[in-house]
């Protein structure tokens, strides 16, 4: 590369401060660009869950109906819902390294709003969520998983903005735990939540108080909402009021959290 | 233009700049910051103007990393006020008028130089292109390098690289060489001084007195989070101009002291069990007085070079890794 000389006295740049507090679809990419070079997140959001499936969806008894579509339909809409817990969590958590690397510091100064950050890393985080929701999809489609088109489509954003809970939990831990390993903790509490949210085991094969304790875990209402589509029941509002409520307290609890962060330097 | 004032204070001397009509870039008035029981900056005030190249010279723990941080808008002062050209140091921030080097941190390793670049202009509503940005700070080769892979001088220069985005008015460094070694620090400064040439407003923390004397056109002496010494470089050496005069004198105490600090030209008497130690401008005087009115024996004049000064300010011996011979100014 031949160096160019610089010109000497260029005009000054104009002065102002940028519109939407800082918030840029470039941004935007090279977040989700960050995200899809981190292996570990790769392999939780993207490999995991259809692996998942090929383990669980492919049993002997997937080929029976099971509302209006069979059982391996059922399993691929807990395992979507999985999925895109495991994407948006990680990608939220993410804010654990950046704190680590002093980002966080870096970018105060720079205009970016703290409200666009957060909204960007919600955004990046659904970005993952989606493909990983995707990747469940065609490992469904493969394993034969079958029920209406209208069916998949529904379930699939259901399962997408449900994730809101868990890019808003990912974000509440990233600003809690002040690691840069965040997502090896939260991985097996991931699992769990999925366990007690329905999407391993049904709830109805197991204990009635557990049962009654497990609604009111997180992953609970996005799965319950996310199977209505398949399974014909009627609207569930007690899984709609959970799906609000921990949103709710997890974006309270990162604002907070946030809040605390940038006032302690 | 510039007085020289001394205060009353034996050990302090500072000298006060005369009030420039150029425009003001930076004004800090009455700094105070605690955390919990300690005061990091205790009281400080200091104005730049526009066009001037600042060392902010400090012992560690001087106070500069927290008063640049105040200047910076990244924490508040318990009390006293920040103006950058006439507005709170946020807005500067965010209008690009002000931009800043950190000592560490504050890159992301999974992203390459280039997009490092990208990522932060993106968030300014008006910046230089990162193609410019890249040259000027001389790291055109490595754009497509992770950063994670770069080197610590090479990342300086990233973050250096991102402070003129914005193209700002005002660039703070803090300790930007620190770490680096001889080589590294004299490209960063090259770099560094190739841009400064523009006119832009540079204040740069260091603890390295050569980094001082070489590259800034003022510098400000911080000790105990407080100004102790203010002028350009030339002024700080001429305080330091005067002789050590080094006399054992038994029984010495703090009378004796007292009418030593008396004597015309003497800006400081030390004490040291049976040692005194005066500084003084007229050591001829000083020696005279010794050897003929007091009991003091075995006299030694030595010559005071910068780092007697610093010495002398900050009541810090100074130290770093490739200056040899610290304390001996002996010649």
């Amino acid at each position: 590369m031949t160096a160019t000389a610089l010109p000497t006295t260029t005009a000054p740049v104009q002065r102002g401060v940028p519109a939407l507090g800082g918030f840029s679809l470039t941004f935007l990419q090279l977040e989700t660009r960050r995200l899809l070079r981190n292996r570990r997140t790769l392999v939780f959001s993207l490999v995991m869950p259809p692996a998942f499936f090929f383990l669980f969806g492919g049993s002997a008894q997937s080929g029976e109906s099971a509302g209006r579509g069979n059982v391996s339909a059922y399993i691929m809409i807990s395992l979507m819902v999985y999925g895109a817990m495991l994407a948006t969590t990680s990608a939220g958590a993410s804010v654990a390294v950046e704190r680590a690397q002093g980002w966080s510091r870096q970018l105060r100064l720079t205009p970016l709003d703290p409200v666009a950050y957060m909204a960007t890393k919600a955004l990046s985080a659904l970005v993952l969520g989606a493909m990983s929701i995707a990747t469940v999809m065609v490992a469904g489609a493969v394993g034969g998983a079958s029920m209406p088109a209208w069916a998949w489509v529904v379930a699939a954003l259901v399962a997408w903005v449900g994730a809101m809970v868990f890019a808003a939990f990912g974000l509440f831990m990233g600003y809690l735990l002040p690691s840069e390993n965040v997502m090896q903790l939260l991985g097996p509490a991931l699992a769990l939540l999925a366990f007690l949210g329905g999407l391993f085991v049904p709830l109805d094969l197991l204990g009635s108080t557990f049962r009654s304790i497990a609604q009111f875990t997180p992953a609970y209402g996005v799965g319950a909402l996310a199977r209505l589509p398949l399974t014909g029941d009627p609207m569930s509002w007690g899984a709609l009021a959970n799906v609000v409520v921990w949103t709710a307290v997890f974006v309270t609890g990162a604002v907070l959290r946030f809040r605390r962060d940038t006032a302690r330097v | 233009m510039t007085s020289l004032q001394v205060d009353a204070s034996p050990s302090r001397t500072t000298v006060a700049r005369g009030t420039p009509s150029r425009t003001v870039a930076a004004e800090l008035r009455g700094l105070v910051k605690r955390f919990g029981g300690v005061t990091a900056v205790d009281g400080l005030d200091l104005t730049v103007t526009q066009g001037e190249v600042v060392a902010f010279l400090g012992p560690n723990g001087a106070g500069k990393t927290t008063t640049i941080d105040m200047l910076l808008g990244l924490s508040t002062p318990d009390s006293g006020s920040v103006q950058v050209f006439g507005t709170g140091p946020r807005q500067a921030v965010a209008e690009g008028r002000v931009s800043a080097v950190m000592q560490s941190g504050g890159l992301l390793r999974d992203l390459t130089v280039a997009e490092t670049l990208r990522l932060t202009a993106c968030l300014f509503s008006h910046t230089r292109s990162v193609t410019e940005v890249l040259e000027r700070a001389g790291i055109t080769s490595i754009a497509d390098r992770r950063v994670g892979k770069c080197s610590g001088g090479q990342q300086q220069r990233v973050r250096f690289a991102m402070a003129l985005l914005p193209d700002p008015d005002l660039i703070v460094l803090d300790e930007p060489t620190t770490g680096m070694d001889v080589e590294g620090r004299r490209d960063f400064w090259n770099a560094m001084h190739a841009d400064a040439t523009r006119g832009r407003t540079v204040v740069f923390a260091t603890h390295y007195l050569e980094e001082a004397d070489a590259y800034a056109d003022r510098i400000v002496l911080v000790s105990g989070g407080r100004v102790v010494a203010d002028g350009t470089p030339a002024e700080i050496k001429a305080m330091s101009a005067g002789r050590l005069v080094t006399a054992t004198w038994p029984g010495a105490g703090t009378g004796e002291a007292l009418q030593l600090r008396a004597l015309p030209g003497v800006e400081d008497v030390e004490l040291r069990g049976e040692t005194v130690l005066v500084r003084a401008a007229d050591s001829d005087a000083v020696a005279r007085h010794l050897l003929t009115h007091t009991p003091a024996h075995d006299l030694q004049v030595t010559s005071r070079g910068l780092e007697d000064a610093f010495i002398a300010l900050t009541g810090h011996p100074h130290t770093t890794p490739d200056t040899v011979d610290l304390t001996g100014a002996t010649r």
